[in-house]
């Protein structure tokens, strides 16, 4: 029991952190899945990954529950009743998100938090309405001690939005992690330029393209949607049981040639990563006991109809370098287009599987573009340009945009730029709006010497990367930071003029 | 020369500097009779194109770097867009991805430049004697716009530059009526040294011009850029009168820029222009910076953050609100 000790023993860890840390000891030990062995075969080479979700699901990898729903019912399990006042309502949420389970131990969806408040701060004066924002949000900074901690704006512009906005660009925290839901005809420009302002401060909100989202999940049965976690699409009211990743980059050298990869390799993988997802879905779902017994299934807050699970890939860039014969993604049209037409087979082939016991999305998986985990090498996020490669600015999101359209679970694009861009947001904006009008599904933009980082998906204070002491972090997201800047040189990227 | 305290007033002499035979040579090909517009498309001389920009006017815009230029500014840049290639070849050899080649044809040596192959290392520029570049090209407003076609989504509009744009003045218009038709309208940035009151086409189809004050004194003008500067005061006083001053712009210099007695005569035009023009100008301080210059300038002394913000505050006084520290 070496890591249990371990853990137990590890200074640069608070108490909280230990228990985490024990909890995936204790997991590990359960032999809850079934896995054959060609499974464990691409699992033990690290192509198909479970990003450390456990050994035995005992809850869903992301929660995304109907806080809508809940200030209207308030929650018979916590004892609560509908809230009435901006005072009410702000401690209610703070109490429900104490109770919201995920991968991280803390909500990765803490709502749309401007239709939340809005209806609350009728009849309250400024400055009383800024004091209960900033301390609403600074509660969860030092509560929810982990930035894939996220909340939504948008798409209308709100005196709740605006007040969002302002203070986090003053808190400079990193959580909660922020998206708008931008829509240039519904978001107006004075609100989108007050959301690049702020992006270029601390790194938050991103903007998220509204028109496609919707689209897309109204297409896929829901009538809404949230991003939550890094930039993960799902539906509200529900969420995923779990993420699997494909490892493109691990997968590529298993291949003798593109006719093998796209004939043999990458069909028998992708087949394989859907059996071992249905395995754990089908664990999570009928052994669990989390959709008979947890409260928010109870009250309807979440529903298990609305429960869909992510098929994961990272490193197409890797991979189409490989079989490319020195041509390089995201600088050659031809090794682009062949990237493209890896992603087209894998949705195709996900879209036609059903999972044995879902409804949502009449059974079918949803395509995500994972975001990475620190101890990647070599590997770039989901259909990313690799750092140190990144082509001119709208040459890069154009030649990003096809694939977003693929992964309605979530794809993202993050971008540096010169602090004298700070000067001119109607820059930012500008770009921004482009990227929507070009399919572009998720866009982050910072300043690169902002106080606050964005990592692949997921926020860290710049002070926090910095540390070289061993101390414990307050947040749980910063000691994961501090790797990914080692190992994937997310400081490197290109800087934007 | 007219001394005056604190600078210097001796005209270095040009390495090489044929400077009327560029504005001869620009303005000939691109000059147009009135009466032929309609028949022949004017081209111009484009240095490059930059997609995207957030220092080149506000929002995200394009960027059309026009060659040649009539000044020789001490603090300048972009060196290798004020003269004209000569196709001389020395450039060829400096370039390690084969992009450049010499063709003889028709009796006449060219320098061929191959976009595709270019990599933008830089090497070609640094290896020019002539102060040029060999990816100079011709191109049609149509042809500018085009390549722009993809990117307008993401645009507020275009900036023409250089080198100095005014210097093409027949293709500038046309190049900003074109622009204004596609919806992407174009800022001018321009040393001033064209007559724009006689250009009122251009002025109606430009959405506003950045205009530089190098120096106010002429005589310090000279010693800066080889050339006076009364045709920049006209434009200074017409432009605002006109409502077209987007940016009146002084680059910080000390020892070789009279920067207090610029903004106070920014101010004085401005005021006697009429509140219209004051109201739309943003008075623009751009501290000097080493980056890109000759190797002679590097030596030149940089600005302190209390001299630009000493020049602001003087330009609140005298009424100038809108200013920019860069």
């Amino acid at each position: 029991m070496r890591a249990a000790l371990d853990a137990v023993r590890d200074k640069s860890l608070t108490v909280s952190q230990k228990y985490m840390a024990l909890a995936r000891v204790a997991e590990s030990t359960v032999k809850a899945l079934p896995v054959s062995d060609s499974v464990q075969a691409l699992r033990d080479a690290g192509v198909i990954c479970d990003l450390y979700e456990g050994a035995a699901p005992f809850r869903p990898r992301y929660v995304v529950p109907d806080y809508e729903r809940f200030m209207k019912q308030g929650s018979a399990f916590l004892g609560l009743e509908a809230p009435e006042d901006l005072d009410e309502a702000l401690a209610s949420l703070l109490v429900l998100y104490r109770h919201v389970p995920s991968i991280t131990g803390f909500p990765v969806y803490v709502g749309d938090l401007d239709a939340l408040i809005e209806p609350f701060l009728d009849g309250v004066e400024e400055e009383r309405a800024r004091k209960a924002v900033r301390l609403f949000l600074l509660q969860m900074d030092r509560t929810l001690t982990d930035s894939f901690v996220h909340g939504d704006l948008g798409p209308r512009p709100t005196r709740a939005g605006r007040l969002v906005i302002e203070e986090s660009r003053k808190l400079k925290c990193a959580v909660p992690n922020l998206s708008l839901k931008y829509d240039p005809n519904l978001t107006g420009d004075d609100f989108a330029l007050l959301a690049a302002e702020c992006a270029l401060d601390v790194a938050k909100p991103s903007f998220a393209n509204h028109r496609i989202f919707k689209a897309d999940f109204e297409r896929l049965g829901f009538d809404d949607y949230a991003v939550v976690s890094c930039y993960n699409g799902l539906p509200k009211g529900g969420g995923s049981c779990t993420l699997v990743r494909l490892n493109l980059a691990r997968l590529a050298p298993r291949a003798r040639d593109r006719d093998d990869l796209l004939g043999r390799v990458l069909p028998e993988a992708v087949r394989l990563q859907l059996e071992y997802m249905d395995a754990r879905v089908r664990f999570l779902v009928e052994e669990s006991g989390f959709f008979e017994s947890d409260f928010l299934v109870k009250e309807g807050l979440v529903r298990f109809e609305r429960f869909t699970a992510m098929f994961g890939l990272v490193g197409l860039a890797e991979c189409v370098d490989a079989h490319s014969e020195g041509r390089l993604y995201g600088r050659d049209d031809e090794a682009d287009a062949f990237g493209l037409e890896i992603i087209r087979r894998i949705s195709e082939q996900v879209a036609a599987h059903r999972a044995p016991c879902l409804e949502a999305a009449g059974g079918r998986y949803l395509l995500h573009a994972q975001v990475g985990i620190d101890d990647d090498k070599g590997v770039s996020p989901g259909c990313r340009i690799p750092i140190g490669r990144e082509p001119e600015l709208t040459a890069h999101i154009l030649r990003s945009a096809p694939f977003h359209k693929y992964f309605p679970s979530g794809i993202g694009d993050v971008f540096a730029f010169e602090p004298t861009a700070r000067r001119n947001p109607r820059h930012l904006l500008d770009i921004a709006k482009g990227a929507m009008a070009s399919g572009l599904r998720y866009f982050s933009a910072y300043a690169a010497d902002a106080d606050v980082v964005r990592i692949t998906g997921y926020l860290v204070k710049r002070c926090d990367l910095e540390r070289r002491d061993r101390t414990p972090d307050l947040q749980n997201s910063a000691v994961l930071g501090r790797n990914a800047v080692n190992n994937l040189g997310v400081l490197d990227r290109r800087v934007r003029t | 020369m007219r001394e005056t305290s604190g600078f210097r007033n001796e005209v270095p002499d040009p390495v090489f500097s044929p400077l009327s035979s560029i504005s001869r040579s620009l303005s000939l090909s691109s000059s147009v009779a009135p009466c032929l517009r309609g028949s022949i498309p004017p081209d111009g001389l484009v240095a490059r194109i930059l997609y995207s920009s957030a220092v080149d006017g506000p929002g995200n815009r394009a960027v059309v770097f026009l060659q040649g230029c009539d000044f020789d500014c001490a603090y300048c840049h972009n060196p290798e867009t004020r003269n004209l290639c000569d196709h001389c070849g020395a450039c060829v050899g400096a370039c390690a991805y084969g992009a450049l080649s010499v063709a003889d044809g028709a009796g006449e040596r060219r320098v061929r430049w191959d976009e595709g192959a270019c990599r933008d290392c830089g090497a070609c520029i640094r290896a020019c004697p002539k102060g040029s570049s060999p990816k100079t090209r011709r191109m049609t407003p149509a042809e500018i716009l085009s390549r722009l076609e993809t990117r307008k989504p993401f645009l507020s509009g275009i900036t023409v530059s250089g080198g100095e744009c005014g210097l093409q003045a027949a293709f500038l218009e046309e190049l900003a009526v074109a622009a204004r038709a596609a919806g992407l309208p174009a800022l001018v940035d321009t040393n001033g040294s064209t007559d724009y009151s006689k250009l009122p086409r251009l002025v109606e189809a430009a959405e506003g011009f950045m205009l530089d004050v190098k120096a106010w004194d002429e005589g310090v003008h000279r010693a800066l850029t080889l050339a006076g500067n009364a045709m920049v005061k006209r434009n200074l006083a017409f432009l605002a009168g006109a409502g077209k001053l987007a940016e009146a712009r002084v680059v910080v210099l000390p020892g070789r820029v009279d920067a207090e007695a610029c903004v106070r005569g920014i101010a004085e035009i401005l005021r006697t222009g009429g509140a219209a023009g004051r109201g739309r100008t943003v008075l623009k301080l751009i501290a000097f910076r080493r980056e890109g210059v000759r190797p002679a300038q590097v030596a030149l002394p940089v600005p302190g953050r209390e001299e630009l913000e000493a020049l602001a505050a003087l330009a609140g006084s005298e009424g100038l609100h809108d200013v920019v520290i860069v």
